[in-house]
């Protein structure tokens, strides 16, 4: 089943075309991975798809909604969470806090519910804390739920972006370069706990990434882009062996 | 020793009969005070100046400490509530048959002033910062400028004669309801959103907090108790005119809400406490009442060259203070915390339940 | 001439009186903010110091208009120096708002320091002897020519200094990135100074000028020049100094305008209902580039 569909999107920043002529086709419980240079516009990609930017072209559809046109948040609240490449967690806010609000689309109660603390205020906030604590323990970040953001380690960021990303509730979650500035250890542990998480909560994921072992090693489909246009797609096996990817970026050979 | 201390006065914070008593109490002081004359005038006065300005401060941090904005509006809120409640009392409700209606006008004034929140909440969609400083600013000066150029209200010349309605047991209620109502509010998925908007309105978006329904709740709650707070200071002073709530007006709550720290409740009870009592403490008055223990020898040289002087000399005395609290608590004095028992319980444990256990050695 | 272009020209003149005084404020307040993102709301007290000082050398040193104006000059820029370094300097890393309401206080400050020590409004004795000629009907002051042809020549200079000199390169320098030009061997600080000196000169000369056509002074004076200078600088695209001069010619434009054709209590509303919404279509201001927000 299509999960996320995109046809003939484009994009322009004034004159320059990040992204040109973008399709996609991604299944439900599928992993693929998007590589490609620098200001290939990856990141872009992403954007429309939330809903950041909106599309000069085309159209994107989640489930057979359409995307174009929708809010960020209305966008996120059909359950497509993501992570960005530049940290942009609340940094002033407790670790607890940051996954809290992640849970705004998903809990149910009025303003006048919550000025008055009556009806379902109660319940639903006490539902929040024990998922924002559950999501945090997986993280292993529960025991600094008070802790303010901008205090974590860099790695604990990265983990805390995850979290947030999970808390609401996405059946879709955009992972953007989220091994950037790890050691291979740590990119070891973090492709076994995507794998894992993926199973955990049932995610198809979109993953964007400069790291070829990670690439490799857990996409099941991989989409190259080069200067907005898509150069290649396929299996890893077949991108690690197409000329026109080793030509355009791998640059060097094959890496695995 | 004060470890023992704060481990006692965490467990008094902890018992529920604790905020039904001490509002109870409050209650009955407000309403004794004035009626046994527990205090002279002049300080039940200053308390209710005190009162406002909470629910001013407090009101005003919503946005621009909770939120981040820098509104510059809040004088105008005032204005808009102070108007529409004074018109009620005094053209409208036959006040003087039944004077149980004041509460009424007080109410009528801050759903007009949470309307015109509304209003400046819109261009807080596009714009931000500096921009919307300035779009606030705009705001007030508009407000001031209509009133002016409507007769019927009295014009530039304001409307004198108001009836002073506002009592003490009036001021406590309803600076209980602000700060309950803000508190409430900002420990809800709505506050926190209005806090995420301040770190990063992108990122907010991103994580499907509505930011245009929250800033319209921010802004309308703010302005909303602005608009109380203008219909009581109304009823207190028994004159308004445009001039009272120029941007002088916004600046002193400015202070208040800066003073005492954003993103606080408690900051801003703290703020508007001592700024207006500061304010009034350094009256030449007040000063050489408070010092006239002293002998004459003494007292006379004194009142002669500085206490009497200080009516100007406060008014430089208080912005210096706040230059130094600026550069010692750039945040001011409770920047980004809170007094711990305007944290509601479930807060406070969801953020330290883990934590406490990882220290006894559960992991 | 028809009296329609006398009037018209009349008002012009008056606006343009009214816009260099703008002007020459709203400078200070757009170079300030270029170069810290800091809106200097003591800046409109500066301004009103710097009639103060005009008032001290005009009466109780005796000068004449040319020394007293550049005494005004360099005390206000004095002034702006000492502000920065005791007020701003150690703020320069805390949250911009802190910065934003110390500069409240410092001005709050300045008004009631200066309350404090002259209670009553002072008159400023006329420096110049005010010749006025009829131009073919539109009557014009050697004053206004003077305030005119003065604001222009120092925002000439100013931009002359901005953008041709080594010292405005390097203001230019610092407000485009702030990261890595202290690491370039621009030295950071002094630079700021100067720029506050710049600025709160310009306002001393606004001060001087202003305090000669409106003779009448009080400390109070400079919180809705202030504002409205701020304004100027706002409308132009704050930051941008161009801007900011064009921005006043506007809004004094404007106010002039209003001012002729409604009553005069309409002004500041059809004032401020125009820049709400200029802002709101443009909320970068005239001359100002949108910031792009990267995600
Ligand atoms: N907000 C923006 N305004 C203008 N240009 C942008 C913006 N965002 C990205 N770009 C440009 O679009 C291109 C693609 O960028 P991006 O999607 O970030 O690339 P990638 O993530 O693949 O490195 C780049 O040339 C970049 O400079
Ligand atoms: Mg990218």
């Amino acid at each position: 089943m299509t999960l996320l569909e995109a046809t003939k999107v484009r994009h322009f920043f004034g004159g320059l075309c990040a992204v040109g002529d973008f399709n996609l086709d991604l299944h439900a419980g599928e992993l693929m991975g998007i590589i490609g240079p620098n200001g290939a516009g990856k990141t872009t990609v992403f954007n429309l798809i939330t809903g950041v930017y909106q599309a000069s072209e085309g159209s994107i559809r989640f489930k057979g909604t359409e995307l174009v046109g929708k809010t960020p948040h209305q966008i996120t609240a059909l359950r497509i969470g993501r992570t960005f490449q530049n940290i942009r967690l609340f940094r002033d806010l407790s670790v607890l806090d940051n996954v809290r609000i992640a849970h705004y689309a998903q809990s149910n109660y009025s303003p006048l519910e919550a000025l008055l603390q009556i009806g379902r205020y109660r319940r639903e906030e006490e539902r929040i804390i024990e998922n924002s604590q559950r999501l945090l323990s997986i993280f292993k970040l529960e025991t600094l739920a008070g802790e303010t953001a901008k205090n974590l380690p860099y790695g604990m960021q990265r983990r805390l972006e995850i979290a947030r990303a999970l808390a609401i509730g996405p059946e879709l979650l955009l992972l953007d370069e989220p091994a950037a500035g790890m050691n291979p250890n740590e990119i070891d542990q973090l492709m076994e706990f995507i794998q894992w998480i993926r199973q955990e909560f049932k995610l198809t994921l979109l993953l964007i990434e400069h790291q070829m072992k990670l690439v490799m090693g857990i996409c099941e489909r991989i989409k190259v882009l080069d200067f907005g246009e898509t150069l290649a797609e396929g299996p890893p096996e077949a991108i690690q062996n197409d000329p026109k990817v080793l030509e355009a970026y791998l640059g060097e050979g094959p890496i695995g | 020793m004060s470890a023992m201390l704060r481990n006692h006065w965490d467990g008094l914070l902890e018992q529920r009969w604790l905020l039904p008593v001490l509002l109870a109490i409050g209650f009955v002081l407000a309403f004794a005070i004035p009626e046994y004359n527990l205090l002279n005038k002049y300080v039940q006065l200053v308390l209710m100046y005190v009162g406002i300005n909470i629910i001013l401060a407090v009101s005003l941090n919503l946005v621009n400490g909770y939120m981040g904005e820098f509104s510059l509006a809040h004088a105008g809120f005032m204005a808009v509530g102070a108007y529409t409640a004074a018109l009620l009392t005094m053209k409208v409700l036959p006040i003087a048959a039944y004077p149980g209606l004041f509460p009424l006008a007080v109410l009528a004034g801050g759903l007009a002033a949470a309307f015109m929140g509304l209003i400046v909440a819109v261009p807080s969609f596009k714009v931000r910062g500096d921009y919307l400083a300035i779009i606030t600013l705009a705001f007030l000066m508009i407000v001031k400028s209509v009133i002016e150029n409507i007769d019927y209200i009295g014009g530039p010349r304001g409307i004198p004669g108001i009836k002073r309605l506002t009592t003490l047991p009036w001021v406590f209620f309803w600076v209980v309801v602000s700060v309950w109502a803000v508190r409430n509010f900002v420990y809800s998925k709505y506050g926190r959103g209005v806090l995420s908007i301040r770190e990063d309105e992108i990122a907010s978006d991103l994580m499907s907090v509505n930011t245009r329904r929250v800033k319209f709740l921010a802004f309308m709650t703010s302005s909303f108790f602005a608009g109380i707070a203008g219909a009581l200071f109304a009823h207190l002073l028994q004159f308004i005119s445009p001039r009272v709530f120029d941007i002088i007006k916004t600046t002193d709550i400015l202070i208040m809400v800066y003073l005492g720290g954003i993103a606080s409740i408690g900051g801003s009870i703290l703020g508007a406490t001592l700024y207006t009592g500061l304010m009034e403490i350094l009256r030449p008055s007040t000063v050489a009442g408070l010092l006239s223990w002293l002998p004459e020898m003494i007292f006379d040289p004194l009142n002669e060259y500085f206490i009497r002087h200080l009516g100007v000399w406060r008014m430089v005395i208080m912005p210096l203070l706040l230059v130094l609290v600026m550069l010692y608590w750039p945040r001011g004095m409770m920047g980004l915390r809170e007094f711990r028992g305007f944290i509601p319980r479930r807060d406070r444990e969801a953020h330290h339940r883990l934590k406490t256990l990882e220290k006894q050695g559960t992991p | 001439m028809s009296d329609g272009i006398v009037y018209w020209l009349q008002q012009i003149l008056n606006a343009l009186q009214l816009g260099s005084i703008y002007a020459l404020i709203a400078l200070g307040y757009t170079m300030v903010y270029g170069i810290l993102t800091m809106i200097n709301f003591a800046h409109g007290d500066v301004f009103m110091i710097g009639a103060f000082f005009c008032f001290l050398a005009a009466t109780a040193l005796g000068l004449s208009f040319a020394p007293t104006l550049l005494l005004t000059m360099l005390g206000a820029a004095l002034l702006g120096v000492v502000i920065e370094r005791l007020a701003y300097k150690p703020l320069r890393n805390a949250p911009r708002v802190s910065a934003i309401i110390t500069a409240l206080g410092v001005g709050l400050f300045l008004e009631n320091f200066t309350l404090a020590l002259a209670p009553y409004p002072k008159h400023i004795p006329p420096l110049l002897e005010n010749v006025t000629w009829n131009l073919g009907g539109v009557s014009v002051s050697s004053l206004q020519v003077i305030i005119i042809f003065l604001s222009l020549g120092l925002m000439i200079v100013l931009d002359y200094v901005v953008h041709r000199t080594p010292v405005g390169m390097a203001m230019r320098a610092i407000s485009w990135d702030k990261t890595f030009v202290p690491l370039m061997g621009i030295p950071v600080n002094l630079i700021i100074s100067i720029t506050f000196a710049i600025g709160a000169g310009l306002a001393g000369a606004a001060g001087t000028m202003y305090a000669l056509a409106y003779p009448v002074i009080d400390p109070y004076m400079g919180i809705m020049v202030g504002w409205k200078a701020f304004i100027s600088a706002v409308v132009g695209g704050i930051g941008n100094i161009r801007g900011a001069m064009i921005g006043a010619f506007i809004l004094g434009g404007v106010e002039i305008m209003v001012a002729a054709f409604f009553p005069s209590t309409y002004r500041d509303f059809v004032a401020f209902t125009l820049l709400l919404l200029l802002i709101v279509i443009r909320p970068y201001g005239i001359l100002g580039q949108p910031r792009i927000q990267k995600v």
